[in-house]
């Protein structure tokens, strides 16, 4: 498609650039080194420590738990970085925590995106920071997204404040079909990738099935340039991976090390796909090849086969309600995120968006009452869980965010009404027990490096 | 009834889609907001005959005879007005062939019209119908000139002809846009435009007369602008840095004539003042408050607010590609919220709901007969399942010009289809 600048100007950065924008040559990743060094197990270790805080008590608000959970009049407890208690009115608050009157608001899990180009994709969306699809050949395992992340994107810090996230998995684009590794970050402000690096959380993979791949290399005359072509160049992927992994490893392959890595179950599988009968093409792959998809990202005909993704225990990240700008999102639905849930299937609202991603509780409320006006009730305690602990889990860090339960991680958002309520905002937003944003506190509000000494510095955003 | 006279009858109720006549119709007892940035009415009425609203408000009678619609529990507005949109202009905005936003392949420019290609059975406008939105300004996307062409004021009925003004407004992009467009810099685009209305000024003045030389521009391109120079065509123009903005103002000295309307002003409010003094109102997009080019390094969502309190009439708008025209009400809605923040500036309720209907009629040249429920104005009316800025609510019913729209389409019959999985029987191909 061409895009016009005007176009381009109006529309979601995102759906045209990451999806469209081309990426110039590079070199092939493969390394020929015949005394294969040693790998290094984590070589771009997290440096992130938790910020100081101070033990809070969130006194009297609804409380949303992530898990579908409920309590009127509620008790949060947080210290050292931990929750230590959720309860009721009745619960205890011990001494020394600072007790904050939360009566008439509501408290949820830090709002988590499963998928998002924040740094890689950055404000401003110029090419010189453009570096979120290597489309310079249809499979490149071999890259990390981390290595791209620009941590002074604006767009962090607009997600902390207006979204509550707290937690993001930063994917490269959809352009390839195996697009390179995904990082999982903590939403704090950092000069250094690694300092935003979630500790432990697992790597992912990123894949594209449908329409993308395919017009990309297509359109240089290369394969694939089709459907089949696609799954011809992963299926052939997964083989060379497979035998890589049962060889001696004397010649290291970095792209083969994260395919390895995803056929071990080590990491995860995050898979671009839109249409109902390709997710399921990709199930039947994946279970040729000996590897498990853990989402369809997009998946805009999940609805279809809701049955299908719940047997096979893959869970579904959708919009609230995109459809029609490309034909394989000619028949998304606004009741997607309803009819899966409604099947028991998994869902998670994602934004794929840097505006989407400081409004994924509304989003959230529109799919739910999308849902409602077909017959499908979903309480407001659930919807929370789209996108708090259902992202967490598909992450592979629900172990340690996404709920309110005593020793995660307290990361916890104060929102100043309903956050399934167009007229609420985040109030108050702690990740590891540590205060990142007080609207009532215009000092405690990051302003990136990009912003200073200009007309956006330290304004309300 | 002869055989030839079944089969038409036949083809009538099943082929042909039914062009319903207006009916006069009330709603009672309803939340009525009316769209004119007042607070909504409780236990109001909205009187609509042979097209066109009566009466609204509270205590207004309902004669006998007309049709009443209890509307206790649910909210009532005018339809929404989509300022500066791409509805009608494609049905999937990825395929090219179903797509005529933009022709950098053609030789003409402002000369281009969107009025003949709208077509009224997009499913983008019958999603958005359904989303409540009966009124838009539908505008091209720049090809490889700063004059994207003229827009066209429709309607989104069914069974009817959409346009009910071609050629309202012409666009031009400056800034960024702009000057990549006129060959690489704000400087060329503003070059490009002064020659572009000298070349139709001079054509103008000889309409039947030799063209100089060294013209430019298309014939039908240097015609197409006449109207713009005299301004009783508007400008749009497509513009977001605080400078370029003063750099538009300024135009008004050397073409006096012209009719400005901004589209975009993302770094409006650093020069508000100066935006209500020339009396050129703003359409823009609300949230956008990321620093996504150098030319919007101030964006912020409180951007509506402040030039609202400087006195610049704003409306909410651009609603193209994947911003799409039933998001309009979430998007004012934020703007309520905004204005609970400590440093934010938002909109109150009425004024927000204006933004997106009587604001941008007005801007349209439509103030007083669309975008809002009083009398004269078209019975544009729609019933909300609730406060129609919340993430929960939907239009229950949608009237244009009187008549009650279907709520139907592709994706309403998707949703039909697919609610129950079973494929035991038949596949889902025969469900429907």
């Amino acid at each position: 498609m061409r895009v016009s600048p005007a176009l381009r100007r109006w529309s979601s950065t995102l759906v045209l650039g990451a999806a469209l924008a081309l990426g110039a040559t590079g070199a092939d990743a493969k390394k020929q080194d015949k005394k294969a060094a040693a790998i290094v197990a984590d070589p771009y270790p997290s440096t992130y420590k938790s910020y100081p805080g101070t033990p809070t008590a969130l006194v009297g608000a609804t409380v949303y738990d992530g898990l579908g959970g409920r309590i009127d009049k509620g008790v949060v407890l947080f210290r050292d970085g931990k929750l230590v208690g959720i309860g009721g009115a009745d619960m205890a608050i011990p001494e020394g925590f600072t007790r904050i009157d939360s009566t008439g608001k509501f408290v949820t899990p830090g709002v988590i995106d499963i998928h998002s180009h924040l740094g890689v994709y950055p404000s401003p969306g110029v090419d010189a920071l453009s570096d979120g699809n290597e489309m310079t050949s249809p499979t490149t395992p071999d890259v990390w997204a981390e290595h791209s992340v620009w941590p002074q994107d604006p767009g962090f810090t607009r997600a902390l404040a207006n979204g509550g996230v707290t937690s993001l998995q930063i994917l490269p684009g959809s352009g390839n079909l195996i697009g390179g590794r995904a990082v999982t970050l903590k939403n704090v402000p950092s000069i250094t990738v690694q300092g935003m690096k979630f500790p432990g959380a697992p790597y992912a993979l990123k894949m594209a099935c449908g329409e993308n791949p395919k017009r990309v290399y297509g359109s240089k005359g290369q394969k694939p340039s089709t459907r089949m072509g696609n799954f011809s160049v992963d299926r052939q992927a997964w083989i060379d991976a497979r035998q890589y992994m049962d060889g001696d490893h004397s010649e290291r392959d970095l792209g083969k090390d994260t395919l390895e890595g995803v056929l071990k179950g080590e990491i995860l599988v995050q898979n671009h796909c839109y249409r109902a009968d390709e997710m399921a093409q990709v199930i039947d792959m994946a279970k040729e090849m000996g590897y498990k998809v853990t989402a369809f990202h997009h998946a805009v005909e999940a609805y279809k086969i809701a049955d299908l993704l719940r047997q096979n225990d893959i869970c579904a990240a959708v919009w609230a309600d995109w459809y029609g700008f490309k034909m394989e999102a000619y028949d998304g639905i606004p009741e997607n995120a309803a009819l899966l849930a409604n099947a028991g299937t998994c869902v998670v609202i994602h934004s794929d968006d840097e505006n989407g991603i400081q409004r994924l509780n509304q989003e959230a409320a529109k799919a739910q009452a999308d849902g409602r006006r077909i017959g499908i009730d979903i309480p407001d305690a659930k919807v929370v869980g789209w996108f708090t602990y259902n992202a967490a889990k598909t992450m592979g860090i629900g172990d340690r965010t996404g709920s309110l339960e005593a020793g995660k991680m307290a990361d916890v958002v104060l929102w100043n009404g309903n956050p399934l309520s167009v007229y609420s905002r985040p109030e108050k937003v702690w990740i590891d027990g540590a205060l990142m944003f007080d609207a009532q506190d215009a000092k405690r509000r990051p302003v990136s490096d990009f912003e200073l000494g200009q007309p956006g510095e330290g304004d309300v955003k | 009834m002869s055989r030839r006279a079944l089969i038409i009858a036949a083809l009538a109720a099943t082929a042909l889609p039914a062009v319903a006549s207006a009916q006069d119709f009330a709603i009672t007892n309803a939340t009525l907001a009316t769209g004119d940035g007042g607070a909504p009415i409780e236990h109001g009425t909205v009187l609509v005959r042979g097209g066109k609203v009566v009466a609204a408000g509270s205590g207004v009678a309902v004669p006998a005879g007309v049709q009443s619609v209890d509307g206790t529990g649910k909210w009532v507005t005018p339809g929404l007005f989509s300022a500066v949109t791409d509805l009608g202009l494609w049905d999937v905005e990825g395929v090219a062939d179903s797509n005529d936003t933009e022709a950098d392949k053609s030789p003409f420019n402002a000369a281009l019209d969107v009025a003949p290609a709208i077509n009224p059975s997009s499913e983008h406008i019958a999603v958005s119908r359904e989303g409540g939105v009966t009124r838009a300004s539908v505008a091209p996307f720049n090809g490889d000139s700063i004059f994207a062409g003229q827009g066209a004021l429709i309607d989104l009925g069914t069974g009817t002809d959409p346009v009910n003004k071609a050629r309202a407004f012409q666009f031009v992009e400056l800034g960024e846009a702009g000057a990549k467009l006129a060959g690489g810099s704000r400087v060329a685009a503003h070059v490009a435009l002064r020659n572009a209305l000298r070349e139709a000024r001079d054509l103008a003045n000889a309409p039947s007369g030799a063209r100089s030389s060294d013209a430019m521009l298309t014939r039908a391109d240097a015609l197409a602008l006449a109207p713009v120079l005299s301004g009783s065509q508007p400008l749009y123009v497509g513009v977001e840095r605080a400078a370029d903005i003063r750099s538009v103002l300024a135009l008004k000295t050397e073409f006096p004539g012209l009719n400005l309307v901004l589209v975009g002003a993302t770094e409006g409010w650093l020069v508000a003042g100066r935006i209500a003094a020339a009396k050129v109102p703003v359409i823009t997009m609300p949230l956008r408050d990321l620093p996504a080019s150098f030319e919007s390094l101030a964006a912020t969502q409180s951007n509506v607010g402040r030039m609202k309190k400087a006195g610049v009439k704003v409306a909410i708008g651009m609603f193209a590609g994947g911003n799409q025209p039933r998001y309009a009400a979430q998007q004012a809605g934020n703007l309520v919220a905004l204005g609970k923040l400590p440093g934010a500036a938002g909109l109150t309720w009425g004024e927000a709901l204006a933004a997106i209907t009587s604001v941008p009629a007005e801007i349209s040249g439509m103030g007083g007969k669309e975008g809002v429920l009083a009398p004269g104005a078209v019975g544009d009316v729609v019933l909300w399942d609730g406060d129609p800025l919340e993430l929960s609510s939907a239009p229950v019913e949608v009237y244009i010009d009187g008549v009650k729209q279907p709520l139907d389409n592709h994706q309403s019959r998707l949703r039909q289809r697919y609610k129950s999985l079973d494929r035991t029987y038949l596949p889902k191909a025969y469900d429907w």
